[in-house]
């Protein structure tokens, strides 16, 4: 894609694109389903067994404390109506507090951190509502271009009712100035829609002497409300 | 009729998810000794022609009798320790989830699904803003509603290959010559 040579003066410029897009997007356009019976308007399905009740607190996983700010993030996961999604999986991976993924293919040169995996599941409960203990993740360089780096962020994936509304994504911090600066982030090209990528701070959900709380509720994309209103009532 | 809630945009699965979402067994739909076990397996490409070595997939498919309402336990956690614990090998859930190895292969175990002559897949990679859509036809069927729809050099993208011992190869091409069929729903 060319990039038009004037600057406009009102609006900050736009990140670089993401380069990985190139050679992976499909250059075919999407083949519509409108088949009632598509399988992937059913899905999959979890229950106890694929989750521990520790799961959903990340600074547990070891012998030790992880060192960072500790946190708690929580929302309901909801559908296009307002309907909660109940006793789904939930599932998030992050960095630890200095931008490092305890994964081998991670370069960035800052600390592992032994008391840190970084990743950790629940199921939503009757609300719709999933929750996290953890600790804030760093920012991290990549190599998209000159001088990039990530802001602050928690990836997450959420299973609906539907296999056609799982949902992967990425949850951002309030106030990161490098939140402008990310390709990833501005691949979502609607400015309204970004906003729903980025947590509120809620001092309620903070614990004393403890963690600080943020709040990010999260809308599942269903197929076509229209297929399941001419089929059943999920 | 309430208005729509607008929905949390999709971001990319990134390259580290690797300790989080693969676990043991996933691969593994069917239950162990099963008789009718079949494999699907396959490649995936990008625009280059390169294997894809961290793309993630999911597959949905109904049981053989037809029914799509799944089973927990594809993604058994041990109560113990945490670590991911396999499958109780008895349960067909409908659920797999694999991650591509260093060379672009992915491969699962199943059972042939009923009521429907292909599997579902989700793939995930580094470099997708949205997860893509496409489907392993175990099974042609001329009258299938969404085969019917595609010219016969699209329509093949979407046929596994029955090969020997009960293996079925799906390669993925994510772009440009032999690009599969991806789908959107609604
Ligand atoms: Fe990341």
């Amino acid at each position: 894609m060319t990039k038009p040579l004037t600057t406009n003066l009102t609006k900050p410029p736009s990140p670089p694109p993401y380069r990985s897009l190139k050679l992976r997007t499909p250059h075919g356009p999407l083949v519509r389903v409108r088949d009632p019976e598509a399988v992937e308007l059913t899905g999959p399905v979890f229950g106890v067994t694929d989750v521990t009740p520790l799961d959903g607190d990340l600074t547990r996983q070891h012998t030790g404390d992880p060192i960072g700010e500790r946190i708690t993030v929580t929302g309901r996961v909801r559908d296009r109506q307002g309907r909660p999604v109940r006793g789904q999986l939930v599932e998030l991976w992050q960095t630890n507090a200095a931008g490092r993924y305890a994964h081998r293919r991670d370069q960035h040169p800052a600390p592992l951190d032994p008391n840190f995996t970084g990743c950790g599941r629940c199921l939503t409960d009757d609300d719709g509502t999933y929750a996290f203990t953890t600790i804030r993740p760093g920012a991290y360089a990549w190599r998209n271009h000159d001088n990039a780096w990530r802001p602050a962020h928690l990836h997450f994936s959420f299973f609906g009712t539907a296999f056609t509304q799982r949902l992967v994504t990425q949850m951002y911090f309030p106030g990161d100035p490098l939140l402008a600066l990310d390709p990833v982030l501005h691949s979502v090209t609607d400015e309204v829609a970004r906003a729903r990528l980025v947590a509120a701070y809620d001092h309620d959900l903070s614990v004393p002497e403890w963690s600080l709380g943020y709040r990010w509720d999260v809308v599942l994309d269903g197929p076509s409300a229209t297929l399941f209103e001419d089929g059943e009532a999920r | 009729m309430t208005t729509p809630h607008a929905p949390t945009p999709s971001q990319t699965i990134g390259p580290f998810y690797g300790h989080a979402l693969p676990a043991a067994g996933g691969p593994d739909i069917a239950p162990l000794a099963h008789p009718d076990r079949i494999t699907l397996h396959g490649y995936v490409y990008d625009g280059a022609g390169d294997p894809v070595h961290d793309a993630l997939l999911e597959i949905w498919q109904p049981a053989p009798d037809g029914s799509r309402t799944g089973a927990p336990g594809s993604l058994r956690r041990d109560p113990v320790t945490g670590r991911p614990a396999g499958r109780d090998g008895v349960t067909f859930t409908g659920f797999g989830r694999v991650p591509t190895d260093a060379d672009g292969h992915w491969a699962i175990h199943t059972l042939p699904p009923g009521g429907a002559p292909y599997l579902s897949i989700a793939l995930f990679a580094r470099g997708l803003l949205n997860q893509l859509y496409t489907r392993a036809y175990v099974r042609d069927d001329p009258d299938d509603a969404l085969l019917t729809t595609l010219d016969p050099g699209r329509r093949a993208t979407l046929l596994a290959q029955a090969g020997p011992h009960r293996a079925y190869r799906f390669d993925i091409r994510l772009q440009g010559e032999g690009e599969t069929v991806f789908l959107e729903f609604g």
